[in-house]
């Protein structure tokens, strides 16, 4: 009190509580617009409250329930966005009444609730502008719709006519899924025009999409997410939900779960927003040594007798000698693994802990508590898995999950990638591309590749669809995409490759911003946000709703649609018919909206009666989720497989068959890292740095607001022993750096993360100054472009570095 | 009848994602550096070599706060021009007309819930977004948890539901200002103070 000992308690609060009655009461009365909240589902069709309309009249606001702009985000969730003369005034999230489980609200994450301030940034794009300096200088000029668009088909047809269609490439970027924006609309006219090459598999899931498949022979193997509720232990592995979302309500399911009883662990490097908040223990792991534990994990159940022998017996081949597939009887089997019968290393926890740094009496009890706190989860998340040898960590945590006998059952899971409907998961984009007349298909990570040398590509190099290619990348056109530079790894020489124009010589880029890759544009296209245009989005991952996206305000300026860009385009081209077949982007969305109907929603309504409900989305109750391999495992010779054997293949035949044993083994092993802690480099460049998932962003969607940037500024976050070492205190600026590159950005010096690794929240702007050095704190200056051997996938998490006190500027 | 409005804080659930922070900032138009509900990010502890490898006792849990709505503001009290006052539902709130930016209150204030603006010369603070609770309508953070981890109501009724824990470390001693506040604590905040464990984040705040 003595502080404030001056100030008597007394008549200020009566007083002025006298007069606040007057004061308040013509804001009490305020009608909300828009109509009550109400739930459009199976169980209440069309029972969706008040129409808008009638508001609109009796007030100037008007409220809009809509799906979130639909990023790479790894959630989809209704916002309530209200708008007043053209201009939203505010965002709220979901009201719909009912709460549960089954059906549960579907609450935007601090992005969503902060996109006002993407939609009004002072730096939108609102001209098409053509280039005027060196390729990559970003210097533009303003130009007409007509002059843009005049450039872009004559240039199409002369690429066309001196390359072929192969020199075409829309390329990797998930800046856009709600159907009308993003790069779906760019491959429709490719596919029109002749084709242009293709791509398979993404820098999120590249080892877990291909690896899964050698295991379960599919990559549907999760149980829809209620079920968490029925475990009874899960193991968060390299799995930080609260951050990266995966699926709007997956931490409100887990912490469910954690109320029902289950245990909760988490394995990560860092002490994660979910690790502090969802689990019960957080255990720290070296980055890149996840196969390590989780073998040392398996050795523990053989030789403590933990693992279900049963259900190996009659459920998985190659776990040990006595099960090997045809044709492989003498290859060494998994147990042969783990025990180092023939390589002479026992994989035991002693020996996983000077991998890991995990104290290996901590290994050995979450080996037991997996193996006997049933049933259980061993959830993997995709970070792990984003590095040098991805593919044997996601294959390793599918063994485990397989020799426990967590597959199959409620409360179980079978690790892997985890998609959940029967159909293969969401749809995620439904505007239909056509078919693409190049059937030759690049892994998406391998467009720098296909740029440089892509007639000498063949298989080697992960070439589906031809043998080799007929001509490198000459053209590329970039939609919703800055994947292309900022996301890519190793920018520095990505910006050197674009930089030549005798390699890519026409690069269109269409964004709502000058992002990094906007800055090596020929021509910079600006497109509308997805508040401005007709969308239509499905649940992230696990699908169990549609969100409408209505056209809510105008663009500004003269940004248009990707839809209407490509259309526009497609008219020069003498397409327009084809590509529009009439219809506008309401049109599309109807269009998609009878995809979903005739699949997985069939009590979807009409575009008409979606829209005047104003319920903004259509869910499906989740009351008894689906078990992944429920048939199997009851009866696995009637429900065999999709995998060679018919069974769960820890060992398999088709990987041995590639004869790569040191980098593609048989059995999923752990393989030290081509930049590591153990190798020579580490001499020089003694620390791992891994570029998290950042709540300030979705990639590198949203770098620019400022109420993000204001709650989580970027920054990297070094542990205090690392610091120390290195005179380092909180908020000084650090020079982090290898031979690819240098990026200067503040520090936070934090426990929550363990000595030997630095975090750098990747998805940060490419800042470079006069010398080439980021400002910005751009992780993937650092990240090298190799890429995995099984999957051809990024590793853009294997890097090593060293870190210095910077001079403040 | 409520008598004194409170929030209910589960500290055991908070992830720290601040949609709770934007949400306000959303629905109150508040300019970058005005934060009127916060995430304190509480860290401490540190790592032991024990054989070969690094061993974490740290400790990590988070409190969002906003303005608490005290039974007995001390902002109120401190505040010389009466522009600070109490509703009967013991919202308390700032005739901003009233303020000369002598920033009393600020320094009263024992949660830092009370926030300068330089370019008006006047403070501000969370209004518990009166107009949508006078209207039936949760304010807006606690609208927005996506872990479910706030709530508000009447002080008593939030007692009885969630007990009466209203201070966790390393908040004040909330005997003289009487908080509108009831906390599930996360359980690391009874080894925070033996982990000399503190605030890690004001540069956020």
């Amino acid at each position: 009190m003595s502080r404030r000992g001056f100030l008597r308690w007394s008549a200020s609060v009566g007083t002025a509580a006298a007069g606040s009655g007057k004061l308040l009461a013509g804001l009490r009365k305020r009608r909300t617009p828009g109509g009550p909240a109400a739930r459009l589902s199976p169980s209440a069709p069309g029972a969706a409250g008040a129409a808008s309309r009638e508001s609109l009249s009796v007030s100037a606001e008007r409220m809009v329930r809509t799906g979130c702009p639909s990023h790479n985000c790894g959630g989809r969730c209704l916002l309530r966005v209200y708008v007043r003369d053209g201009v939203i005034t505010r965002i709220e999230g979901d009201d719909r009444p009912g709460d549960i489980v089954a059906d549960p609200q579907l609450r935007a994450c601090i992005r969503g609730r902060a996109y006002r301030r993407r939609q009004y940034h002072p730096d939108r794009l609102t001209r098409p502008m053509k280039r005027t300096g060196k390729r990559g200088e970003g210097k533009f000029v303003p130009i007409s719709w007509d002059e843009a668009l005049d450039t872009i088909a004559s240039e199409f047809r002369r690429i066309k006519a001196a390359h072929g269609n192969q020199a075409f490439y829309v390329p990797y970027g998930t800046g856009s899924y709600s159907q009308t924006n993003g790069r779906q609309t760019a491959e429709r006219l490719m596919s029109l025009f002749g084709g242009s090459l293709g791509y398979y598999n993404s820098y999120s899931w590249a080892c877990i999409s291909a690896a899964t498949p050698y295991v379960y022979g599919t990559a549907v193997t999760g149980n829809q997410r209620q079920d968490w509720l029925n475990s009874r232990y899960i193991l968060m592995w390299s799995w930080n939900p609260a951050e990266m979302r995966d699926g709007t309500n997956t931490e409100f399911f887990l912490r469910k779960a954690r109320e029902k009883g289950a245990r909760l662990v988490c394995i990560d490097p860092r002490l994660t927003l979910s690790a502090a908040a969802l689990a019960d223990e957080w255990i720290p792991i070296r980055p890149g040594t996840d196969a390590a534990m989780m073998t040392a994990m398996a050795h523990v159940m053989i030789t403590e007798n933990l693992y279900d022998a049963e259900f190996v017996r009659t459920h998985c081949i190659g776990f040990d000698s006595g099960q090997m597939p045809t044709g492989a009887e003498g290859a060494e089997s998994y147990r042969e693994y783990v025990l180092g019968t023939r390589d002479g290393v026992a994989k035991t926890p002693a020996w996983a802990e000077a991998v890991t740094g995990v104290p290996g009496d901590t290994i050995a009890r979450i080996a037991r508590e997996y193996a006997t706190t049933k049933p259980g989860v061993l959830y993997q998340g995709y970070g792990m898995q984003r590095r040098a040898y991805g593919e044997q960590v996601v294959r390793a945590g599918c063994v485990l999950a397989a020799i426990t006998g967590n597959v199959g059952v409620p409360g179980g899971w079978a690790s892997g990638i985890a998609l959940q409907a029967r159909d293969g998961g969401p749809f995620w984009l439904v505007f239909p591309t056509g078919a693409n007349p190049v059937k030759a298909q690049i892994p998406s990570f391998l467009w720098t590749e296909a740029v440089l040398r892509g007639t000498e590509m063949g298989p080697d190099d992960g070439l589906r669809g031809a043998g080799r290619l007929d001509t490198n990348i000459k053209c590329i056109w970039a939609v919703a995409c800055n994947a292309l530079v900022n996301q890519h790894a190793n920018i520095n020489r990505t910006a050197r490759i674009l930089e030549d124009e005798r390699l890519v010589e026409f690069l269109v880029v269409q964004d709502n911003f000058l992002t990094p890759t906007g800055r090596f544009a020929d021509l910079l296209l600006p497109a509308c946000t997805q508040f401005e245009t007709w969308g239509v989005e499905d649940g992230w991952k696990y699908g169990d709703e549609v969100l409408l996206m209505p056209k809510i305000v105008d663009p500004p300026g003269e940004a248009r649609s990707d839809y209407r860009i490509a259309a526009d385009i497609a008219d020069r081209l003498g397409l327009g018919e084809a590509y529009t077949q009439g219809r506008d982007e309401r049109g599309w969305v109807e269009a998609a909206l009878d995809r979903f109907r005739k699949t997985r929603f069939p009590g979807l309504p009409s575009l008409d009666e979606f829209e005047r409900s104003n319920a903004g989305v259509y869910s499906v109750p989740v009351t008894k989720p689906e078990v992944a391999f429920a048939d199997f495992r009851r009866d696995p010779e009637k429900h065999p497989l999709p995998t060679p054997s018919g069974k769960i293949e820890i060992f398999s035949k088709r990987l041995l068959d590639m004869n790569r044993p040191d980098e593609i083994p048989a059995v999923p092993k752990y393989i030290r890292e081509w930049e590591s802690p153990f190798g020579p480099e580490a001499a020089k460049y003694p620390l791992s740095v891994i570029g998290h998932h950042y709540l300030a962003r979705v990639h590198s969607t949203l770098e620019n607001v400022d109420w993000l940037n204001e709650a989580f500024p970027q920054r990297a976050f070094i542990n205090p022993v690392d610091a120390e070492a290195r005179k380092i205190r909180s908020g000084d600026p650090v020079r982090v750096f290898n031979d690819r590159g240098t990026t200067v950005l503040p520090c936070r010096v934090t426990p929550r993360i363990m000595p030997g690794v630095v975090a750098i929240p990747q998805g940060a702007w490419w800042t470079p100054d006069a010398d080439g050095v980021d400002r910005r704190g751009s992780v993937n200056v650092l990240t090298s472009e190799r890429w995995t051997p099984l999957a051809f996938g990024n590793a853009q998490h294997t890097i090593m570095v060293q870190v210095e006190k910077a001079e403040k500027d | 009848m409520v008598h004194q409005y409170a929030f209910f804080f589960d500290a055991s659930a908070c992830t720290g994602c601040k949609a709770c922070q934007v949400a306000c900032k959303d629905r109150n138009n508040l300019e970058t550096g005005l934060l009127w509900r916060r995430v304190y990010e509480v860290a401490g502890g540190g790592w032991e070599k024990r054989g070969g490898v690094w061993v974490p006792s740290v400790v990590a849990y988070n409190i969002s706060m906003a303005c608490n709505h005290c039974e007995k503001p001390p902002c109120a009290l401190s505040c010389p021009v009466n522009a600070i006052g109490k509703r009967e539902d013991g919202l308390v709130f700032i005739e901003t007309w009233r303020c000369i930016g002598c920033r009393y209150c600020e320094w009263a204030c024992p949660y830092t819930a009370i926030r300068f603006d330089a370019s008006t010369n006047t403070v501000s603070k969370c209004n518990f977004c009166f107009d949508a609770v006078d209207a039936g309508a949760p304010p807006a953070c606690v609208a927005a948890c996506p872990m479910r981890a706030l709530d508000f109501g009447d002080l008593d009724a939030l007692r009885k539901k969630y007990g009466d824990v209203n201070r966790i470390f390393p908040l004040p001693d909330p005997e003289e200002a009487g908080p509108g506040l009831v906390i599930k604590p996360h359980r690391d905040s009874a080894k925070a103070a033996a982990a000399e464990a503190e605030v890690a984040n004001w540069e956020e705040l």
